[in-house]
């Protein structure tokens, strides 16, 4: 091929295969054990804000006691899900606990002491799914508070009346899991791959679409095996193995890997008639839909150097990090614990942090995984640029953003980053470039918030002027209308006061006349 | 008919030509930056800056007499765009924005007097005689205009906490910074 075919060649399909990194996935052995069951802690912390949007408000009571299931919180505003007990026994507090979140900041949760019964509240037996309206589908997902168990956590009901709304085609079912040290997925989809099948067709009726397609990367055989095997009977949904990448995990890169096309910057993936949820999520609405059961609990990832018995966990929601970690006992003191993947988890400043639904692992990481290395200067290779998935130039963004210049980096595409970690992954020099762009981001959402504040201000007081000064001509006028009204009533009185003068001057006139006649 | 017609057209041109000349001749020279840059400001006029209300401020800005810094209730946000504005660069990691402030009503010492609620430029304050008064943190811009009104001390500025919607990463320290040290 000659060198302007190869140009043309580049410019019609872009640069094709050249994103992402492929770390070591350390995904075996912990991937391949059993599943095991976290026995029931003592205490469960269940965050009020477990997701995308406005926190849930609580609708219990301090000392009230619940069942396993019940509503704690219910969602408040337009993006928003339900809370719901992960086991049965006594609220025991409505206070704060850290946040699984890189600040550490405390958030507001429910404290459930547990009974011991773990006893599950009376619902009424579930309807065929097939039978409702695709709205009430989603309404009773809504209602179960199932959110996008990929890491997003976006509630998944209103994910699917987007798809229902922007009459999409195809449901692409995640089961990418690029991170290394995660197998949450994978073993859900070992496991239950029955459940997930049924799940995705509930997904189907409630969104409309004709066909579903399964992302899985191909370091996963057995999960595709059985996932292939559970689809069999269903023409309308299909296994599609990816190859193994890291950021394939990605909504918009295992989009582009299965069909094709690439989804544009500003634009979703439903503006190409596609939604994609997670694998996980399709179980969620299966236990919703099939058994009533609302989302209280889901597989944890245990793993790193730390850990004696790597593994899969299924940990109710409010669960502590230090309870799963004396479960699953560790061998050293982890040099490094983080909730999440590797690349995109959030460090945990101490063990006191619950699982929340959108937690996929826990890593106890040793000394030697953990490497911290100083950054150096810049050198230009270039290799970030090659290993960004998303086509941006990292060493530039990140030398814009260290001069503070926000809008810099904004015009090189800082709004597209997706935070995935491949260019500080790849830096030669250790440069922490990602967290560059997650400053960054944050300082502009901070500076929005700010400018819609100064507008909200400057509102009030102009309100507050225009309230004053009617309020002064108001005044006015009244004085004003006083004013005339008294003198009026002083003319009044006047004209009658003389009137009567002169009544009484004719009245003795009339006498006097009286008199001398 | 037609003369009437020609001396009203005429009067006109002749009056029109009058108002263009008048218009140019006597034009007050005004700095159009100064209504743009008032326009950014957060139009509060709570005096923080030192200036007669915001439109001061912006004068003085549009004159070089005051830096873009001078809002302290504008933030980094309206520091950058009146430095976009007036074509200079501020360097904003000097900028020592502790964070905002709001005030806050000590219920115990309030005696409903009305006072601040008369002087918050946006409304935030909340009351009425003899009733304890209350801030609404969402419209409170943090000037303290009201501070100096009540005559028991009950209201203080507080820093507004940093909770997970607001909490932003830190700025990474610069690489160069380090290796060089």
């Amino acid at each position: 091929m000659g060198l302007m075919e190869k140009i043309f060649a580049l410019l019609e399909h872009g640069p094709g295969e050249h994103w992402g990194v492929h770390p070591d996935d350390r995904k075996r052995p912990a991937a391949d054990a059993p599943l095991r069951v976290l026995p029931l802690p003592e205490r469960l912390h269940v965050p009020l804000q477990q997701h995308i949007g406005a926190a849930a408000r609580p609708i219990v009571l301090v000392g009230q006691k619940v069942l396993k299931g019940q509503l704690l919180a219910e969602a408040q505003g337009a993006t928003s899900a339900n809370i719901h007990a992960s086991t049965s026994g006594t609220i025991t507090a409505i206070g704060e606990i850290t946040a699984p979140h890189p600040s550490g900041l405390p958030c507001a949760a429910i404290t459930i002491t547990a009974d011991g019964e773990d006893r599950w509240i009376d619902s009424e037996p579930a309807v065929d799914p097939f039978s409702l309206a695709p709205k009430d589908t989603a309404a009773r997902i809504a209602a179960a508070g199932v959110v996008g168990l990929g890491g997003a956590t976006f509630p998944s009901a209103l994910k699917l009346g987007l798809g229902l709304r922007a009459k999409i085609h195809t449901l692409i079912l995640n089961g990418g899991e690029c991170e290394p040290y995660l197998s949450c997925d994978d073993r859900l989809m070992r496991d239950f791959a029955a459940e997930i099948i049924d799940g995705i067709r509930i997904m189907l009726h409630a969104t409309g679409a004709q066909k579903a397609q399964i992302g899985i990367e191909d370091n996963k055989p057995e999960a595709i095996a059985a996932m292939t095997a559970a689809a069999r009977k269903f023409a309308e949904i299909s296994v599609c193995p990816v190859a193994a990448r890291y950021p394939m995990g990605s909504e918009k890169h295992l989009f582009s890997a299965l069909t094709g096309q690439e989804v544009p910057a500003d634009g979703r993936t439903t503006d190409l008639g596609v939604l994609v949820h997670n694998v996980g999520t399709a179980w969620a609405v299966h236990e919703a839909l099939r058994h009533n059961r609302p989302l209280v609990e889901r597989i944890v990832t245990l793993n790193g150097g730390a850990i004696a018995f790597p593994g899969n966990i299924r940990v109710p929601v409010g669960a502590l990090v230090e309870d799963v970690l004396a479960y699953a006992s560790l061998k050293e003191v982890p040099a490094r614990l983080v909730m999440g993947g590797p690349m995109m988890g959030s460090l945990l400043p101490h063990t006191r942090v619950p699982v929340v639904k959108g937690s996929s692992g826990i890593l106890a990481l040793t000394a030697a995984e953990a490497a911290a290395y100083d950054p150096g200067p810049c050198i230009r290779c270039s290799s970030c640029v090659r290993a960004c998935p998303v086509g941006l130039l990292p060493l530039e963004m990140s030398a814009h953003i260290a001069a503070s210049d926000l809008n810099g980096a904004v015009d090189l595409g800082l709004k597209d980053c997706i935070a995935c970690g491949c260019c500080s992954f790849v830096c030669p020099s250790h440069i922490p470039l990602v967290h560059y762009f997650n400053h960054a981001k944050g300082e502009l959402a901070a500076q929005g918030r700010t400018q819609l504040r100064n507008d909200a201000a400057k509102r009030l007081a102009a309100a507050r002027a225009e309230r004053i000064e009617r309020d002064t001509r108001e005044k006015a006028e009244a004085a004003a209308r006083r004013k005339a009204e008294r003198m009026a009533q002083k003319a009044a009185e006047k004209a009658a006061a003389e009137a009567a003068a002169a009544q009484e001057a004719a009245g003795t006139a009339a006498e006097s006349s009286e008199v001398t006649t | 008919m037609i003369a009437a017609i020609l001396s009203l057209s005429l009067l006109g041109l002749i009056l029109g030509f009058g108002l263009g000349f008048a218009a140019k001749k006597f034009a007050v020279e005004t700095d159009a930056r100064v209504a743009e840059l008032e326009a950014l400001m957060p139009g509060t006029n709570c005096g923080q800056c030192g200036f007669p209300g915001c439109s001061g401020a912006a004068a003085a800005l549009a004159d070089g007499k005051a830096s873009p810094t001078v809002c302290p209730p504008g933030g980094k946000a309206l520091i950058q765009a009146l430095a976009a504005k007036l074509g200079v660069s501020v360097d904003l990691s000097g900028v020592a924005d502790e964070g905002p402030k709001i005030a806050a009503i000590e219920e115990e010492i309030c005696i409903g007097c009305c006072r601040c609620l008369k002087d918050c430029p946006t409304d935030a304050i909340v009351g009425a005689a003899k009733q304890i008064h209350a801030v609404m943190r969402e419209a409170c811009t943090g000037c303290e205009a009201c501070v100096d009104r009540c005559p028991t001390g009950a209201i203080t500025m507080d820093p507004v906490p940093i909770t997970l919607q607001h909490w932003v990463w830190p700025k990474p320290l610069s690489e160069g910074a380090k290796a060089w040290a």
